[in-house]
């Protein structure tokens, strides 16, 4: 059916093309000096439609800020994101100060100075003047991104690891995520491929079982994280490229066979936290509007309607890693550091896993 | 200084001088004539319009073969974006086009990636470097320069016909059983190396290689070949700072093309020596479909360094012809010199500086060493600048002009708009920080499209709309072209405007579908809405083709200078023939944008033409 619409669509607008070209045509005087050159009616024409572009971008943006301002990530979760989000928008409003101005001069000049044969252009060929300003404020400009820039990455990227901080590794095969905490001893045991078929498949990411520091760690099939404690994640991958992508907390790291890549954030926001935050609650509304609306769909024709969503951090896969890529991740749960030592003790330690 | 240049047109004007160069001519003559004794009479269907050795009809081989290869991947862009628009609904067109590959006409992911993967690899290379590049290089150095052809009219032949083998391979790659490429049109390892990770890794990438294997060896011939033309066959007069701003954009991109695509052929053979041949250059510990691969001690990271080492300066290779286009469209349009001459050739060399420098800012999260990181977001920063002041002379070149919209203009500052928009989102991308959330989400996509997609393709249109009368000696419908522009223009902010919001959201790129699960669901209506503005894009290029093929043959007769241009090719007569001009080459006394000039009765002065008692030429 949306074929058929977007075919005839298509079709439709192809013919007033071809009907309105033919009008121009042939409403052009018998005498008319058809050279396909632009006369000064074309350039009167066009040179107020490049003021009514300018209008359009600038509507453009107001519109998509309205309409679609509000599926942008709420604020982030972890401690690092709160100067990354303040690093973006700074850099948002400097290339959106930039953006405005520079639309407006080229649109308002291609206008202004649209031509026509009484006009003679300016010989107007250098300045130094002129040159000079636009290279060098754009150089202080950049100066001052790059340097807030890179203290920023500096800062986000320096992992210093203290006792506290919890070791996680993050799994990745096509086309699932498997999670290892460290266990008691705080130590990932050593861990390659060349393992995985030991134990009848059971060692799932491959643990080194002649190395002790493994035998406590616990692998699970989801993401727990305590809040407020600083989470070193090492990243490995079995078999292509992955990427850990895990943007409400403004984190990601590749996956990367035959390496151990690592990221470290203080997720500083609950699930539970986050679920009460006015602009998660707008969202969830407006998502489950939407899935309530498509199961009304299903449902009439005798299918299973959508389950209700509710708020979850996500670990996306966010390298292209095969087939079922759009659908490689896994939530994450942050809870409280009680609730999370609880979880903690439910799970079986690789020992008592493989056993 | 005025006198100085006075005292250059007057020897130029003694006898001693014209000597020489009618010497010159004769003898660049005599080998022509011989060229045309031989071969004239007896030329054949074959040799003029297959295996041409002339660069203007080369140069229309190459523009013909690229729009194939552009309808071939645009269709499939608007192939997938219907499935993006509405994931995994049955569509008539996908039974039709994708057969096996769309059960019930539903799209299957391995297409999706497919599409993509192919999709970018033809736009990039296929219509944006060769199209694009090709084309312009070819028809312009020689016509621009005032030379009778391309330093080896052979080598150029071959060129063509190893990029014509190229697309062909590619082409066929469509139809091998397990599909095409898929792996993205980065085609990193392991994902590229293994075919048990994806069927499209199997015949269909190692068609993929080869095809661009031929593209890499097609390019560099041509670039050899640019170079040396634009370095050894300029007419006399014709100094390096009185080239047109084309030229030297596309000497430029050869220069970049020569240095670094090298390193992509040598990154596509390893690539198959890790694939056909047992070697682990690119893969180590790999366990896949139950089985542990025997590769030990590679590196995929190694593999991205050496892509985009080739893959960044590529943005620029498509890029610079674009604006090189720009600013001869640009000045000639607004009756007006180019702003800031020198500093346009200056900012041509710093970015293509710089574009060999900046490729760790695609691999910010790769894994790589942080350290480097800060060093790529510095020089990626930098490329800002140069960017800037081209930006803004054109700018200033369109103030106080007397612009003429013919529908190349329109392209042109079309391309200025696209340039400023999508590039300012490159300062968000090139900061490492920043680059964490961003990566590989939408907000990419809709940057590099803006950036270099869009305004590369306004390039080549502007370009074809230009240089239209000079190929085919016929002029473009000009209602038609303005029809193909607007709609572009509106739709291309269309598309590209709201992909930055779903990128934000955090939607990763490649994603067969964002409805799988239901964090996404509320960008749902955002990507009808993107794919409703691409259906109406892909429409207007059917304007755009009706146009160009109808007026090659209904098209108005073309006058021989009909927007009245200063360059050396507006001086050639409109009736192609071997050797460009009749009789002697002109000879050039002038800069190229002598437009507007005061003292002078008309608003452009060609470049043939001397100098006027008194007259100064500016400092190029």
């Amino acid at each position: 059916m949306t074929l058929l619409l977007v075919l005839t669509s298509l079709i439709l607008i192809s013919i007033a093309v071809w009907q309105l070209t033919k009008i121009l045509e042939l409403s052009k005087p018998v005498d008319f000096d058809n050279q396909e050159i632009a006369t000064d009616k074309d350039n009167d024409f066009q040179g107020k439609l490049m003021f009514l572009f300018l209008i359009f971008i600038y509507g453009l943006t107001i519109f998509s800020f309205f309409a679609y301002g509000d599926v942008i990530l709420p604020e982030s979760a972890s401690v690092h994101g709160e100067n990354y989000d303040s690093l973006l928008w700074f850099s948002f409003s400097v290339i959106f100060f930039v953006q405005t101005i520079t639309q407006a001069l080229l649109h308002y000049f291609a206008f202004k100075y649209r031509g026509n044969k009484k006009r003679k252009a300016l010989f107007f060929a250098d300045s130094n003047f002129l040159e000079g300003v636009w290279t060098i404020i754009p150089t202080i400009a950049l100066a001052g991104m790059i340097l807030y820039g890179l203290f920023t990455w500096v800062d986000i990227m320096t992992i210093e690891e203290n006792e506290e901080a919890l070791v996680v590794e993050l799994y990745a095969q096509q086309f699932n995520w498997k999670v290892r905490y460290a266990g008691e001893d705080g130590v990932l045991g050593d861990a390659n491929v060349r393992f995985l078929q030991d134990f009848g498949g059971k060692n799932l990411v491959g643990i080194d079982p002649t190395d002790r520091n493994g035998d406590d760690d616990i692998v699970v099939q989801e993401l727990h994280l305590p809040v407020d404690r600083e989470v070193v994640f090492r990243i490995r991958s079995q078999d292509v490229l992955h990427s850990a992508f895990m943007p409400h907390f403004r984190a990601q790291m590749n996956a990367v066979p035959g390496m151990i890549t690592q990221f470290a954030f203080v997720p500083n926001a609950t699930t539970d936290e986050m679920r009460l935050r006015p602009e998660i609650v707008e969202k969830v509304r407006k998502i489950n509007k939407i899935r309530f609306d498509k199961s009304e769909d299903l449902l009439a024709q005798g299918e299973f309607p959508l389950d209700p969503y509710e708020f979850d951090f996500l670990l996306l896969c966010n390298k292209i890693c095969g087939a079922s890529h759009y659908n490689m991740q896994i939530k994450i749960i942050v809870e409280t550091e009680e609730e999370f030592k609880n979880w903690m003790g439910d799970q079986l330690t690789f020992k008592e896993f493989v056993q | 200084m005025a006198e100085k240049y006075n005292r250059r047109a007057k020897i130029i004007g003694t006898d001693i001088e014209i000597d020489v160069t009618e010497k010159k001519d004769t003898i660049i003559e005599s080998r022509d004539d011989d060229h045309g004794h031989d071969h004239h009479h007896k030329e054949t269907f074959i040799t003029k319009y297959i295996f041409s050795i002339d660069h203007k009809m080369i140069s229309k081989q190459y523009l013909i073969t690229g729009l194939i290869m552009g309808i071939v991947g645009i269709a499939m862009s608007l192939l997938f974006r219907l499935q993006l628009a509405w994931p995994e609904e049955s569509f008539g067109i996908f039974d039709v086009l994708l057969g096996k590959w769309a059960t019930d006409g539903v799209m299957d992911p391995n297409v999706y990636l497919a599409l993509v993967t192919i999709h970018g690899t033809i736009m990039v290379f296929f219509v944006l470097t060769a199209g694009l590049s090709g084309t312009f290089s070819n028809l312009l150095i020689p016509l621009q320069i005032g030379a009778r052809d391309m330093a080896s009219g052979f080598l150029n032949m071959i060129s063509y016909w190893l990029f014509f083998i190229s697309s062909a391979i590619m082409i066929a790659s469509l139809f091998v059983e397990a599909g095409p490429a898929a792996a993205g049109w980065t085609i990193y390892p392991p994902l590229s190396a293994l075919p048990q990770a994806q069927p499209g890794s199997a015949a269909g990438m190692t068609l993929w290689l080869v095809s661009m294997a031929f593209f890499i060896a097609s390019s560099l011939l041509a670039a050899l070949n640019y170079i040396v033309t634009v370095l050894n066959l300029r007419t006399e007069g014709m100094t390096m700072t009185r080239l047109p701003l084309t030229v030297w954009a596309f000497l430029v991109t050869a220069i970049i093309g020569v240095v670094s695509f090298p390193v992509l052929l040598s990154a596509a053979l390893l690539l198959i020596m890790d694939r056909s041949f047992g070697t682990s250059f690119f893969l180590s510990d790999i366990f896949i479909q139950g089985e542990v691969l025997h590769y030990q001690g590679g590196s995929p990271v190694l593999f991205e360094h050496l892509f985009w080492f080739l893959g960044h300066p590529e943005v620029y290779i498509v890029l610079l012809p674009a604006l090189g286009i720009a600013s001869e469209v640009i000045a000639t349009n607004a009756r007006k010199p180019i702003f800031g001459y020198r500093a346009m050739v200056g900012s041509i060399l710093a970015i293509a500086f710089l574009s060999t420098i900046v490729w760790g800012h695609h691999m910010f999260v790769t894994g790589m060493n942080p350290f480097l990181g800060s060093v790529f977001t510095f020089t990626t920063l930098l490329i800002a600048i140069p960017s800037a002041v081209k930006a803004f002379n054109y700018i200033t070149t369109i103030w106080k002009g007397n612009i003429q919209f013919n529908p190349a203009m329109l392209f042109a500052i079309g391309l200025v708009s696209t340039f400023i928009t999508g590039g300012l989102t490159g300062i968000i991308l090139g900061d490492s920080a920043l680059d964490i959330n961003l990566h590989d989400t939408y907000f990419v996509v809709a940057h590099f499209h803006l950036v270099m997609g869009i305004s590369a393709l306004y390039g080549l249109f502007a370009g074809v709309y230009h240089w239209y009368p000079r190929m085919f000696g016929r002029m473009m419908n000009k209602n038609l072209g303005y029809i193909h522009f607007w709609i572009t223009a509106i739709s291309a902010y269309g598309v590209f405007f709201p992909m930055h919001f779903i990128g934000m959201a955090g939607l990763p790129r490649r994603y067969y579908t964002n409805t799988n699960f239901p964090y996404f669901d509320d960008v749902a209506n955002i990507n009808v809405v993107i794919t409703l503005f691409a259906l109406l894009a892909g429409a207007a290029q059917l304007v755009f083709l009706y146009n160009f093929i109808s007026s090659m043959f209904y098209g108005k007769k073309a006058e021989k200078n009909p927007w009245k241009s200063n360059t050396l090719e507006w001086t050639a007569p409109i009736k192609h023939i071997h050797g460009n001009w009749p009789g002697k080459i002109p000879h050039v006394f002038r800069w190229p944008y002598d437009y507007s000039k005061p003292g002078s009765k008309d608003d452009f002065i060609p470049q043939s033409v001397p100098l006027k008692k008194g007259e100064r030429e500016l400092q190029h």
